[in-house]
């Protein structure tokens, strides 16, 4: 039978599979963070269960850290004492962990693709839905809730039911100022946030081989966005150049097997899939989301939607409400407070130098507070290396260290109240970045065009 | 796990499709190293936001079976959002379509999530916005679901349908599969 390379990982994976049964999958590696572990590990200690496999688990810390210089000091008492929680259980047990000034503290989905850690034809859970962002490196990377963790990591194995599979292909040449960031967001307003429900995605196309692994990363890491469980794109000579070298990754002879293996992931010619569906992207302009979810994403160039266009009418409406924006209004030009650029969907060394060729001898408007957050260590001392940071600073950005900073308002980095955001996040709910906070998702160029005219705006309007 | 037996309950209408894990439970709450203590931050933020919420209407809060539209829970994969509607005193939740990881969450947690036709939940949405009083029944061992005289029978998979009845739990499924794991390792090199 002709098979995807969704299918391929999958069956790779099976352990058991009963009829009237959930297969019995087997992870290979388990990321871990403060946020999601604490219930795992003590339900593992209260029944006296052993971690079955130490070195499938890799933990740093990310969620509820502060950014500033002096971050090792954490306020919030329930934070300390999360990230606490985390360092003694990770003693406790032999579990590494990335702590800070470890050299590679960072977003665990920025960590684990920099220590190669992430491997093609692996699959990965992480307590954390944006796990897919590991797909692009040809692996099976989905999120889970912490039940699940403890299963792994008691077990090794989960309960799956199989997902659905759906090719995604992008074809055609976008306009200049259009990135990987711009594609995803693209994707999720055609097919909606339920769209990739109960699916895997495999990326596909001549603009997915041209993209390189930040890019991949990218759009991979939002395919929880329209519902997707994960989006992978197969490993290719992008993908290897990239990995060799790295820490955890495969070296000398078995690194030319593990190449040889990993050639063979690759959907067979005519494979099946459940869904497919072709995303045109011929001179397609920069994309930003007006709304309250991620589905709520147009053009720079055109306007906010009207109640006919074919979301959910109730959540249009809480969204013209929320956001202050209404139905045939321009989008560009709107007055802008905040600027962010970080997280995992965009906080990696090429978001930050495309944002540094930006800011490079020009000013963040006087009225907008521009936070620029690597995504790890690695990329906060690279962006150094390269005087990024200098060039930052000279715009009269905040240049910050790693964490989630204000993609998710769970430390001290946060969108005030009534404050407009272009964020390089991933989500733009309801108090994402702060209770009545407004979020605009947008790529990193497109964030760091608007913090220096102050208004929205993409890189062509500089 | 506390086991699922038929019951009768008061609902809660959240008229929303995408209903995400960040409404159910704001990242704010998330910070707690335990399971407890969640119940009380449910849907925080809209409640705050909009008083007229329907969590803030007396007539409806008490309810134990919670009905909204599509997609519901998608977003952020947080258990806590499973924990936090079942410390709430909700046992059920009925809608049309559900996020995946939340469904994989709410059954490893004995939290019962029914899907329904999409005309079945706006019509009883519309019922229940026009009457708090009105009650639902569940009972899941055979898998009916009633609400205003009608009576419907939903799908819901044999293994969950099983550990809910039985009270059991994964964990103990997936250790009793050690041999096969352990032979499963033996034949890979990753
Ligand atoms: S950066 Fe944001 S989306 Fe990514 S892991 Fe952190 S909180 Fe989650």
């Amino acid at each position: 039978m002709k098979q995807n390379i969704i299918n391929k990982i999958w069956d790779h994976h099976v352990v058991q599979n009963k009829p009237g049964f959930p297969t019995t999958l087997y992870i290979d590696r388990i990321l871990l963070h403060e946020v999601t572990s604490a219930q795992a590990f003590a339900e593992l200690k209260k029944r006296n269960i052993p971690i079955r496999n130490k070195d499938h688990l890799l933990a740093t810390i990310d969620h509820s850290i502060p950014t500033d210089k002096n971050r090792a000091v954490i306020a919030d008492e329930i934070a300390r004492t999360q990230v606490d929680t985390l360092r003694r259980n990770c003693q406790e047990t032999g579990v590494t962990i990335y702590d800070i000034e470890s050299s590679h503290q960072g977003i665990v989905h920025v960590v684990g693709p920099e220590l190669g850690f992430t491997l093609p034809g692996t699959t990965i859970i992480c307590g954390d839905s944006h796990t897919s962002t590991h797909g692009a490196f040809g692996a099976l990377a989905f999120g889970v809730g912490t039940s699940e963790i403890t299963h792994a990591m008691a077990s090794s194995c989960i309960l799956q039911s199989k997902p659905k599979t759906f090719k995604v292909e992008f074809t055609g040449k976008p306009s200049k100022y259009f990135t990987a960031k711009d594609a995803i967001l693209k994707l999720i307003s055609v097919i909606g946030i339920g769209g990739g429900q109960g699916c895997v995605i495999e990326y596909v196309g001549e603009y997915i081989r041209e993209l390189s692994m930040e890019g991949r990363m990218t759009i991979c890491n939002m395919s929880i966005e329209c519902g997707a469980r994960a989006g992978l794109v197969a490993p290719d000579a992008t993908t290897f150049a990239y990995l060799e070298g790295r820490e955890y990754a495969p070296k000398g002879a078995a690194w030319e097997k593990a190449k040889t293996e990993w050639l063979k992931l690759v959907s067979d010619a005519d494979a099946d899939y459940d869904q497919s569906i072709t995303i045109d992207l011929t001179d397609a302009a920069p994309m930003l989301t007006w709304g309250i979810n991620p589905e709520h994403a147009i053009a720079i160039n055109e306007t906010v939607p009207g109640l006919d266009s074919g979301s959910d009418k109730s959540t249009l409406e809480k969204a013209y409400a929320y956001t202050g924006l209404h139905a045939g209004q321009n989008l560009a030009g709107i007055s802008v407070d905040y600027v962010f650029v970080g997280s995992c969907t965009n906080g990696r060394i090429e978001d930050l130098r495309a944002v540094a060729s930006i800011l490079d001898g020009r000013k963040v408007a006087p009225h907008v507070t521009m936070y620029i957050v690597p995504g790890s260590e690695q990329v906060l001392a690279q962006a150094k290396a390269e005087g990024l940071d200098k060039i930052f600073a000279a715009a009269g950005a905040d240049f910050r260290m790693p964490g989630c900073s204000m993609c998710l308002a769970m430390n001290p980095d946060k969108v005030p109240e009534g404050k407009r955001c272009v964020s390089t996040s991933n989500r733009n709910f309801i108090g994402r970045q702060g209770p009545n906070s407004i979020t605009h998702l947008a790529s990193p160029q497109t964030a760091a065009a608007s913090a220096v005219l102050g208004y929205v705006a993409s890189e062509g309007d500089l | 796990m506390e086991k699922f037996d038929t019951f009768n309950s008061k609902v809660i209408p959240v008229d929303l499709d995408n209903v995400d894990t960040d409404m159910i439970i704001p990242a704010q709450h998330l910070k707690s190293v335990s399971k407890e203590g969640f119940g009380e931050h449910l849907f925080s933020n809209l409640r705050q936001m909009y008083p007229d919420f329907i969590l803030n209407r007396p007539e409806y809060s008490t309810g134990q079976i919670l009905l909204s539209k599509s997609n519901f829970g998608c977003g952020s994969s947080r258990e806590h959002a499973a924990w936090a509607i079942q410390q709430y005193g909700i046992k059920a939740v009925v809608c049309s379509s559900f996020g995946d990881i939340f469904f994989n969450n709410s059954a490893k947690n004995g939290l019962l999530l029914i899907t329904l036709p999409e005309e079945t939940i706006n019509k009883w949405l519309a019922l229940s916005l026009a009457d708090s009083t009105l009650t639902m029944n569940i009972n899941l061992e055979h898998q009916t679901i009633s609400f205003a005289g009608e009576t419907f029978s939903f799908n819901y998979d044999e293994f969950r349908k099983h550990c809910l009845l039985k009270g059991l739990d994964d964990l103990d499924y997936l250790l009793s599969q050690t041999a096969d794991i352990s032979a499963y390792e033996s034949t890979r090199s990753i």
